[in-house]
């Protein structure tokens, strides 16, 4: 059943792959290019033992997919919703609720997935993969970082009555994470309290996991961590999903 | 005839500005500065400290990274507040709320509507700007009373953006189109010297960068705030007028057709 | 025809849209009509989607120019003076556009100043509009929670807070419950009532017949027909009529058997007489068994059947 649902975006994903692929693409390569080109040179050193643009790189795509989580289950979610109609057409047919968040998810999980490869792609062009077994637990990575807060999202933004209240939370959390998560410069650098702050934050695991496993430098233990937070995030996430898409679909 | 009925000036401008403030008249301008300023003081935090931690000595450049960069952030806040209002707003009101097409059949002429949107991003991008102000002052990034130069600055840096965008939201098909427009802007913010000098580049690249609007606007912040004030802004303030003039026309003419079929 | 006190004129005015790429053809939507309206009657467009109502309304509304022909309004070139004619229209949209963003009394208060109105003008009138539009306990109330019907209401108070000399409505009710519908047609009698021009695009007949002294019927770009909704059906259709219906499929047959004076439908046949029962009978004699017979008075329904060949409900 839910696979119906799921097939619904895809028909629709057809009209817009190749934006968003485009998109997926140049982003990296403009940011890595610039940072690389520009900034990089004038960072003095090494930043956690590697060059600014190797550490900087999968931080990045750790953010670039938050931002996707956002835009896909935040926006489109409600929009989903309230704008365009697509959840109540849905649930007038056999459809349940949670078939419907069911396929809904699996669409985002896969367009998550695509960016993350065209930007793990990207990586490798500049020679910021070592194989393609690195490559592959990257964008796996990346991956679940985006689930993790995909989900809560969906939960929320299925409740929320319009754009202007996700762009406020957009503004004010989702950017302030965005950047203070270790994404351009190393945790490490923020004053203690702040810090602490930062690494209670979904983002910095993601950015942390992403960049541990880039530049070789994982170790078991961290890594099981950051993804043991990143899928506590992502169920916790789904389990709410399930109760506020029943109330809002059905009400 | 009724005679109480007189033709708005200007092709009804400043009544096209004064609905999009009657609109926001529920907040204050302070509410809506801290809406625009917050992100780029994120920024300017996490660049200016954050990276500036990591980046020694910037060549060419003698002060602390964070007042190098800050000006860039201040031109580039006012671009974004401008460009908000002229391309996503105005295309919701365009497509959803039909706003343009309940104006056209008003005594409001097409120039009216056009010139106004125009001045409303500029009143956004002068909020915006003045707000990042206070807040650089406040941070003691400020260096040079010249400073006071980036609020005329503001307002046309406002105007070349506001105008290219309402140009821009003259040919958007649908809420996709804008992750082209992303795909400009990027770029622009990236490569147009926000985070280092133009002198960075190799000269091909430099000659590229130089022909960016959005070069030109942080240069004519950028210098009066470091103090280095010198008949090169001219230029600078000349070639953003006329870019903002072209688009005024052409955008003129794209919403002529759009709303007057 | 009193050709000196209209305030519309129009003769052979035709709207090409050009072709949007390349590949595509330019559309004629107005294929060159020629008509008058005179100052306070209630003139109507009567006609299917796509007959070209729009099209010549936004003409009318100055925000179209005519691709060939000549259109006076007010004595003015709506092209050439398009403002000064502005100022003196009310214009309400198919789509309401109102300002979402605002409260229903703010909409009528900006919409004036649009008009140069000043703000104390524009406050007493909008104080009088909400009255007219029965919508004084409203008037701090965002658009968006406004029922179909008052949207409407509030939309036609907007169109009047300039004191138009003539008020263009396009498809006025489309959508309405029947009450919403009445209401507004009372209001818009009030309106004809106090010398305002009405001009209206409709595809109900029972709206043309309620509120048009007089009405054309456009098809593909073209007047087919002028007149009074009495002048038309007396010109084009019998007294009476009568409505047969069969179970699917038959129509065309049972339409062959009885000849050209029944008209065959998808889903019945008309036939045109000036009595209905006689033509029952005729039809019983002929061996016709239809599932239900409905003898009824015509209307304009009939004759834009018989001017077009279809159903206005297409």
């Amino acid at each position: 059943m839910a696979f119906r649902a799921l097939a619904y975006w895809l028909v629709r994903y057809r009209r817009t792959w190749r934006g968003t692929i485009v998109v997926s693409v140049a982003n990296p390569i403009l940011f890595l290019l610039a940072i690389g080109a520009g900034l990089g040179t004038l960072v003095e050193g090494t930043v956690e033992g590697a060059s600014y643009l190797a550490f900087f790189a999968p931080g990045l795509l750790a953010a670039a997919t938050l931002q996707n989580a956002f835009v896909e289950a935040g926006f489109k979610v409600n929009s989903a919703l309230r704008r365009e109609r697509i959840y109540s057409t849905a649930a007038a047919t056999p459809l349940e609720p949670g078939h419907i968040l069911a396929g809904h998810l699996m669409f985002i999980t896969l367009r998550l997935m695509l960016s993350a490869a065209a930007f793990v792609v990207v990586m490798a062009l500049f020679g910021l993969t070592g194989s393609v077994g690195v490559a592959l637990a990257v964008t796996l990575a990346a991956t679940l970082t985006g689930l993790a807060f995909a989900a809560p999202l969906a939960a929320w933004a299925v409740t929320v009555s319009d754009f202007p209240q996700l762009n406020t939370v957009f503004r004010f959390v989702v950017m302030p994470m965005y950047l203070f998560s270790g994404t351009f410069f190393s945790v490490t650098q923020l004053p203690g309290p702040l810090r602490a702050v930062a690494y209670a934050l979904p983002l910095w695991h993601g950015v942390d996991l992403c960049r541990a496993l880039a530049l070789g430098t994982a170790t078991p233990g961290t890594s099981l961590l950051h993804a043991g937070y990143l899928t506590l995030c992502c169920v916790a996430g789904v389990l709410v999903a399930r109760v506020t898409f029943r109330r809002c679909l059905h009400a | 005839m009724n005679d109480r009925i007189a033709l708005p000036p200007a092709g009804g401008a400043h009544l096209v500005v004064l609905r999009n403030l009657w609109v926001h008249k529920g907040g204050s301008p302070w509410t809506m500065a801290l809406f625009s300023v917050f992100e780029p003081i994120l920024y300017l935090l996490a660049i200016g400290v954050g990276i500036g931690g990591l980046v020694g000595e910037v060549p060419g450049v003698e002060v602390p990274y964070a007042a190098f960069v800050a000006p860039a952030l201040l031109a580039t806040a006012v671009m974004n507040s401008a460009l908000e209002e002229t391309t996503q707003t105005a295309y919701a009101k365009f497509a959803f709320d039909r706003f343009y097409h309940s104006l056209a059949v008003t005594p409001i002429t097409v120039s009216g509507l056009v010139l106004g949107e125009i001045a409303w991003g500029m009143l956004r991008g002068l909020i915006t700007g003045l707000g990042f102000l206070a807040v650089v002052t406040a941070l003691g990034l400020v260096t040079s009373p010249w400073v006071l130069l980036a609020v005329p600055a503001g307002l046309l840096i406002a105007f070349t953006f506001g105008a290219a965008g309402f140009l821009t939201a003259g040919y958007v098909r649908g809420w996709s189109d804008f992750q082209y427009m992303q795909l400009v802007m990027l770029p622009m913010f990236l490569f147009a010297t926000t985070f280092y000098p133009v002198t960075v580049y190799p000269e091909p690249v430099a000659a590229v960068v130089r022909a960016l609007p959005l070069y030109h606007a942080i240069e004519l912040v950028r210098g009066p705030a470091l103090g280095q004030v010198g008949p090169g802004l001219l230029g600078n303030a000349g070639y953003l007028a006329a870019v903002g003039l072209v688009c005024f026309l052409l955008a003129r003419r794209r919403w002529r057709r759009l709303l007057t079929a | 025809m009193a050709v000196l006190n209209a305030l519309i004129e129009a003769a052979g005015l035709e709207k090409t849209y050009p072709a949007r790429d390349r590949k595509g053809t330019a559309f004629r939507a107005v294929a060159g009509v020629d008509f008058q309206v005179h100052r306070g009657e209630a003139f109507g467009f009567l006609g299917p989607n796509g007959a070209g109502k729009s099209s010549t309304m936004r003409m009318l509304a100055g925000v179209s120019a005519p691709t060939a022909g000549t259109l006076r309004i007010l004595g003015l070139d709506p092209v050439a003076d398009g403002r000064r004619v502005r100022a003196r229209l009310g214009v309400v949209p198919q789509d309401d556009s109102l300002d979402t963003q605002l409260t229903v009394e703010e909409n009528l208060l900006v919409y004036g100043l649009y008009f140069g109105l000043s703000r104390r003008a524009v406050r007493a009138r909008a104080g009088e509009l909400l009255e007219f539009a029965r919508l004084e306990d409203k008037a701090g109330e965002r658009v968006e929670h406004l029922s179909g019907g008052m949207r409407r209401r509030l939309t036609i108070a907007r169109a009047l807070i300039n004191e138009p000399e003539i008020l263009l409505l396009d498809e006025p009710t489309t959508g309405l419950d029947p009450q919403a519908r009445h209401v507004l047609w009372d209001r818009l009698f009030r309106l004809k009532q106090d010398g305002v021009t009405l001009i209206l695009t409709t595809h109900y007949m029972d709206e043309a017949e309620q509120l048009c002294d007089r009405l054309v019927v456009m098809d593909k770009g073209l007047i087919a027909d002028e007149g009074s909704p009495r002048e038309l059906i007396e010109r084009h259709v019998t007294r009476e009529v009568l409505e047969l219906r069969f179970p699917p499929g038959e129509h065309e047959e049972v339409g062959r058997k009885l000849g050209d004076q029944v008209e065959v439908l998808p889903d019945r046949l008309l036939w045109y007489a000036d009595d209905g029962e006689q033509a029952l009978a005729q039809a019983t004699e002929a061996g016709v068994r239809p599932l239900t017979a409905l003898v009824r008075r015509t209307g304009l329904e009939d004759v834009f059947l018989r001017l077009t060949g279809r159903s206005l409900t297409d």
